[in-house]
């Protein structure tokens, strides 16, 4: 049984182990989903909003974490 | 239609990194029980976790192909966007000194102490070896299961290349721990795991963005521009991290 639990808290680890991190990364997916359906902009930019998002959120958590004791 | 170069030698390459790392991790665990407790029962356990994660993959991998492409390439884009960028923050976090590196030789003398602390058995079979040595080949060799579905699973033929890639890895961490019968604690790790985040990231966005209909310009070929805009960001945010450091420490010795 433990070694059933230490997997499935594994396979949970695999993906999260900051949430705040992960929320972000998700709610920025939710967002450019909307984005791409609804606002009328050149194909090409999407890719890059995505990315940019993305770029922006391991940045702005990587810097935020350095700077916590 | 997937160009083969671009698609090909990054998924043998993202499988081969990434398991090396879970397999080095599990190599040093089962080093620790095969000297302390016989290895026997530690193959032993090893070998039916190795037996179970194969049969994971040859059972998940086909069943994946009879899912549509695009939803497919939306969830596991996202899994690998998340699992890959939580290597990739990780491995930047570890190289500015935020958070520790992981050392083999310390995971080996903990083990190895844990391992003696236990009371022998008095049977040919030592239970405690043989799951202790499964349960580390499950733990790891999940992480490579899932990786090689993952990379397997967003076109035809990249399964197989997913699993030459995990496979090769196994045979050189089997043959190098059959040569030293130590850890591989030289290995660098943190690089390893900065690259496969790298990789996995921009596969991960590339696929998230196929499975929200958003049309990638250059086609199969924006995996490689992804790859060079995560490694901008990813050095962008080491820098940044070693500012913050510094301002923190200055601020602590004021």
């Amino acid at each position: 049984m433990n070694v059933v639990r230490a997997i499935i808290a594994e396979l949970v680890a695999l993906f999260v182990d900051d949430w705040t991190f992960a929320a972000a990364v998700l709610a920025w997916l939710a967002v450019v989903g909307l984005f791409a359906r609804t606002i009328s902009v050149p194909s090409f930019w999407h890719g890059i909003v995505l990315f940019g998002g993305l770029a922006g959120i391991l940045i702005e958590s990587v810097t935020r974490r350095a700077g916590t004791p | 239609m997937i160009s083969y170069w671009s698609h090909i030698g990054p998924t043998v390459g993202a499988s081969f990194l990434a398991s090396m790392v879970e397999f080095v991790e599990a190599l040093t665990v089962v080093l620790a029980i095969g000297t302390t407790r016989g290895w026997r029962s530690a193959l032993a356990g090893a070998g039916i976790a190795l037996f179970v994660l194969a049969l994971l993959v040859l059972a998940l991998g086909p069943a994946l192909a009879t899912i549509p492409l695009q939803p497919l390439q939306l969830v596991i884009g996202v899994l690998l966007l998340l699992f890959g960028m939580r290597w990739l923050r990780k491995a930047i976090l570890r190289s500015a000194g935020v958070i520790p590196l992981h050392d083999e030789s310390a995971a080996y003398a903990k083990q190895t102490a844990a391992m003696r602390a236990t009371p022998r058995a008095t049977t040919a079979w030592d239970s405690v070896a043989m799951l202790g040595a499964f349960k580390i080949t499950m733990l790891e060799g999940i992480e490579v299961v899932f990786i090689v579905i993952a990379l397997g699973s967003g076109g035809a033929g990249l399964l197989g290349s997913a699993i030459l890639g995990a496979a090769a890895a196994l045979a050189v961490v089997i043959a190098l721990g059959l040569a030293l019968h130590r850890p591989l604690s030289r290995i660098p790790e943190n690089l390893l795991k900065f690259i496969v985040g790298l990789l996995l990231s921009a596969f991960g966005t590339f696929w998230t963005g196929q499975g929200l209909g958003i049309p990638w310009t250059g086609g199969d070929w924006s995996i490689m521009t992804l790859v060079a805009g995560f490694a901008f960001a990813a050095g962008l945010a080491l820098v940044l991290a070693h500012s913050a450091r510094r301002r923190q420490r200055a601020g602590e010795a004021a």
